[in-house]
């Protein structure tokens, strides 16, 4: 048994029997290079389509992107609505999907609020406020989030349910995904959100 | 007291949560390793947000100043 001729790795510890055994059949290991830089992420899975749960959504995912993490969204259902694109205003094939498209009019400018909606008077008491307090719109928002890289994944099964195509939503969305994804995306990440 | 050599200043005065982030970001995107970028803003929660920001992106804080109420951050890129 001789262990003189193994050049012995600065990263190894000074004496363990185990190891050095170990190295008489295998060599000593490569010290691990990369270990210390794993980009964190951050996963938001949202589900809703009011200004009050989109514009947090917006901000955290923006944020996180610019602090120099992943972030990806996972959109679904009343979530999706925000994302239809500008001068779509009747989406779906047939009756029901129309109706829908009508009782909540889709689109980034158009959202209502979880309480004290009053037809309107509230979302439009909260965007006043928000510029008089220089807070960023929902749209702009959106648009600093996607330059800097949040990944929005519209989910396939609630675009197949409301009818909504993929020509339907704005520009730079990921590949559709399903539920799958979601888990695995949300297991992966440092911290995942439902919003 | 340093001088430093500001590669780019960033105006983020008037700006509310989380706009000065976002556009300090944006604008570290088109800086070199190494370069100084000095943001300006009024938005009273960005004195803990950019020391929180730094410790996430690893850019570095180098100075933070307030004077009546504009608040001064010198950030040198990693």
């Amino acid at each position: 048994m001789t262990t003189a001729q193994l050049e012995r790795p600065a990263t190894v510890p000074p004496f363990d029997p185990l190891a050095e055994a170990i190295a008489d059949v295998e060599g000593w290991p490569e010290p691990a290079a990369d270990q210390a830089v794993r980009t964190k992420e951050l996963v938001i899975v949202s589900w809703s389509g009011e200004l009050d749960r989109v514009w947090p959504m917006l901000i955290l995912s923006s944020t996180a992107a610019a602090s120099g993490l992943r972030a990806r969204v996972f959109v679904t259902f009343w979530g999706l609505l925000p994302f239809v694109r500008d001068g779509v205003r009747i989406t779906g094939e047939n009756w029901m999907q129309k109706m829908l498209a009508v009782m909540q009019r889709p689109g980034i400018d158009h959202l209502k609020l979880t309480k004290m909606n009053f037809l309107g008077m509230g979302p439009w008491m909260m965007r006043k406020l928000s510029r008089r307090y220089n807070v960023a719109s929902p749209r702009e928002l959106l648009e600093a989030a996607q330059a800097l890289g949040v990944e929005f994944v519209p989910c396939q099964m609630t675009m197949d349910m409301l009818g909504l195509r993929r020509e339907d939503l704005v520009d730079g969305m990921a590949e559709p995904a399903g539920a799958a994804t979601a888990i695995e995306i949300m297991t992966e990440a440092d911290a995942s959100l439902f919003i | 007291m340093v001088v430093y050599a500001i590669a780019q200043l960033i105006d983020a005065r008037g700006l509310n949560c989380p706009m000065p982030i976002v556009k300090t970001a944006q604008a570290m995107r088109t800086l070199e390793s190494g370069a100084v970028a000095e943001v300006l803003a009024t938005d009273p929660g960005s004195v803990r947000d950019f020391a929180a920001w730094a410790r996430s992106t690893g850019h570095e804080l180098l100075e933070q100043t307030s004077d009546a109420g504009v608040y001064r951050f010198v950030i040198r890129h990693k």
